[in-house]
């Protein structure tokens, strides 16, 4: 097979988790593109490990989707605890610790 | 110089080990000291008691030297340079510094004169300082004082000269700013020390050269292989040694701290400013005489240092109006005396002991004197607020008399008998040497008349002046006699302002005494004029001085404050002949500019670099902080940013090679 199109759909979709978390505020979605860079990630990983008849690299995807699953509950629960006393999920708004 | 020849290394006597009372010397240093330490130890628990100890270990160290002095005298004049061996004090692989003392006609003389008149001055002071509530402390800084300057004398090398010179030093620091509440005095405290701290570098450079070529620091040996020396080393070793004699004995160009001196209690000036510390330079270059008997260029130095000096004194004393401050210019100009004296060598040496005792006595006369007036009129000192106070305090009016009559060399009193011989002695030195240090001493001769007759026509005679005023205090003055403890030693020292100038010269009996010590008094006969016409022409001198007093200041009004203009030569005198601008500008003012670049180039190159620094980082990092805004946005780009350009180096390092 040949990975070619599955590396550029890895590379768009890291690009647009990528642009996602530099332009929206929203938490929530920021949190999603962070996914989506992941996963796009796991994708190289899993066209590689085909390439190379290999299982270290879907064996590396997996231990990425166990990490996001626990990201998934510690972000989530820093974006809830926020919104609750910030009543907003903006990022930008979350700037006191600076200079 | 031809005397040059004559003199040789022979000078130096056999040095027998002390024997007999002779082996108890120390115990002229311990009384003193001993009452010195019972007094500072003893604390305000000897208030009641502690100036009587204080009188009783200076007469007793009197007694004792007179034991010596006899026991000297009972010898054979072949064996009195005596040698007291007491312990090894500085032991240190080359150097081996005994500590020991020098028993000799000379240090004997020296030690009759500080426990004579020091003991004088002790009972004096039990009556002057009876008003201060300090007046133990004062007793033991005068103990310390004597011992101090009976170990200068009596040390045998000039390391222990040089810790008895030191102590010396100290002890008048401390009573210069004995009034320590007044300004005045702790400045010239400190003026004091620093400036004898000048001389006492010159000393202490000829003692390291003379260890450095002899080994050794002890007087016997050093003057027994003195003449091994080159002539050069000589000359520098002798030039160092006027050095430390010009600090301590206040001698141009080191002269302005003396008179500022002036500013402790009266006593410390008639004893430590007058009397003996002062002395001390004479006693250095006498006692020196084997290594100034070998380089005459030294010696014509130190004659000139003291033709300079008793004219600058005599010149300055006749224009202040400070009774204290005329008579310290005239101890300057007196120690001249003994400097021109001692630098004459062998035909001088003598002659300045002589001239040495004997001020020693009638000055600490007029010091006495001049306290004894300044106690009756509330420590007043300035004798134009002074006059007629001869019929309110006759006895020191009397005594003060024979002290002025000493000193301006009336004929047959002690002055005339000490000061003559040298005046005499520097013009048979001959050639323009004799004419010019000849005519100075005679004219100074001529001056000191006309000064101290001024000084006791302005306090003792004329109107009562001090009737009109008022002291510090808005009273009136209520001058009265001094009590028994100041007059007695007035009268003593008055008796030996007669008396002493006669019984020393008489036959040559000092001159005598002291061969075996500073080698025989010789007389030159090539001066230009006969002796008899330069006593003659000095009593002329004095004369016309005194005559000149009485017409200036006897016959006319004395103006309370002093004139204003006055003529320039009264106006270089009232400032001290420009000494102290001199030293201001050749010394002082250099130093300050020295510091002054110092500190600029301190805080502009070593600080201003680390200070450069720090600013350069705490600048750089107060920008750099504006990097943390704050925005998770903005780290996340700079993350990006980040991990772009390292995968593209790691690519371009890939793909390149």
């Amino acid at each position: 097979m040949t990975p070619t199109y599955y590396l550029l759909l890895s590379a768009l979709l890291f690009a647009i988790g990528a642009v996602g978390v530099l332009v929206r505020r929203n938490a929530i979605v920021v949190f999603m593109c962070i996914e989506l860079m992941l996963n796009s990630v796991n994708l190289t990983l899993v066209t590689f490990a085909r390439v190379n008849g290999s299982l270290s690299g879907q064996v590396m995807a997996f231990f990425v989707m166990v990490v996001a699953a626990a990201e998934v509950v510690v972000g989530l629960a820093i974006i809830m605890s926020i919104f609750r006393t910030r009543r907003s999920a903006s990022i930008d708004d979350t700037n006191l610790l600076k200079y | 110089m031809p005397t040059d020849l004559m003199l040789g290394p022979a000078s130096e006597p056999s040095v027998f080990a002390a024997s007999g009372v002779a082996s108890s010397a120390w115990l002229l240093l311990a009384l003193p000291a001993f009452g010195a330490l019972v007094l500072f130890i003893g604390g305000r628990r000897t208030d009641g008691w502690g100036h009587l100890l204080g009188c009783a270990t200076i007469v007793a160290a009197f007694v004792w030297g007179l034991v010596e002095f006899f026991h000297s005298t009972s010898l054979p004049a072949g064996q009195r340079v005596q040698n007291l061996h007491l312990f090894s004090w500085i032991p240190v692989n080359a150097l081996q510094v005994d500590f020991g003392l020098r028993l000799d006609p000379l240090s004997l003389t020296f030690v009759l004169l500080i426990t004579g008149v020091g003991g004088l001055i002790h009972i004096y002071s039990i009556g002057y300082m009876s008003h201060d509530r300090d007046r133990r402390r004062f007793f033991a800084y005068l103990n310390l004082f004597v011992a101090s300057m009976l170990l200068l004398v009596l040390g045998n090398g000039f390391v222990t000269l040089y810790l008895g010179w030191e102590g010396v030093g100290l002890a008048s620091y401390l009573l210069i700013g004995w009034y320590s509440d007044r300004p005045s005095a702790a400045t010239a405290a400190k003026k004091a020390f620093l400036m004898n701290r000048v001389g006492d570098v010159g000393l202490a450079l000829a003692i390291f050269i003379l260890f450095a070529k002899l080994h050794t620091t002890q007087y016997t040996e050093v003057f027994a292989r003195a003449h091994t020396l080159s002539p050069g080393t000589l000359t520098a070793i002798a030039l160092l040694l006027l050095l430390g004699a010009c600090g301590k004995s206040g001698q141009f160009p080191l002269q302005s701290w003396l008179p500022d001196a002036m500013e402790g209690p009266t006593p410390v000036s008639a004893l430590i400013h007058a009397a003996t510390m002062v002395t001390a330079g004479v006693y250095l270059v006498a006692r020196s005489n084997p290594i100034y008997d070998l380089t005459s260029s030294g010696r014509l130095l130190v004659v000139i240092i003291g033709a300079i000096t008793l004219l600058l004194g005599a010149i300055v004393g006749c224009a202040y109006d400070d009774i204290k401050k005329v008579l310290a210019y005239s101890t300057v100009s007196q120690i001249g005396y003994m400097m021109l004296a001692v630098g004459l060598g062998p035909f001088g040496y003598a002659l300045a002991i002589v001239h040495l005792l004997s001020h020693g006595f009638f000055k600490a006369g007029l010091f006495l004197g001049a306290g004894s007036v300044m106690h009756a009129m509330d420590d007043e000192t300035d004798m134009r607020r002074f006059g007629g106070l001869f019929k309110r305090m006759p006895i020191t009016a009397v005594t003060f008399g024979f002290g002025y009559l000493a000193i301006i060399g009336f004929p047959f009193l002690s002055g005339f008998y000490s000061k003559d011989p040298i005046i005499e002695a520097a013009f048979q030195q001959g050639g323009w040497r004799g004419w010019v240090f000849g005519l100075a001493a005679a004219i100074a001769a001529g001056l000191t008349a006309f000064y101290m007759t001024r000084l006791v026509i302005m306090t003792f005679f004329g109107p009562a002046r001090w009737q009109e005023l008022k002291n510090t205090d808005g009273n009136d003055y209520h001058p009265h006699e001094a009590p028994a403890t100041m007059t007695i030693p007035m009268i003593i020292l008055a008796i030996g302002s007669v008396g002493i100038g006669a019984y020393l010269t008489i036959g040559n009996r000092l001159a005598n005494w002291l061969t075996p010590s500073l080698g025989a008094l010789q007389k030159a006969d090539n001066g230009p004029l006969p002796s008899i016409v330069v006593t003659i022409g000095t009593l002329v001198l004095a004369a016309i001085g005194v005559l000149v007093a009485i017409l200036v200041v006897g016959r006319r009004a004395v103006p309370v404050t002093r004139p204003e203009p006055v003529a320039w030569p009264v106006r270089a005198a009232r400032a001290d002949l420009y000494g102290n601008a001199l030293n201001e500008t050749l010394v002082a003012r250099p130093g300050q500019w020295l510091t002054g670049a110092l500190v600029f180039s301190d805080r502009m190159g070593v600080d201003g670099m680390v200070n450069g620094i720090a600013a350069l980082f705490g600048g750089s990092s107060g920008r750099l902080r504006r990097l943390q805004t704050g925005f998770v946005r903005s780290y996340a780009l700079s993350m990006l940013g980040g991990s772009i350009l390292l995968i593209a180096a790691l690519l371009l390092v890939r793909f390149s090679g």
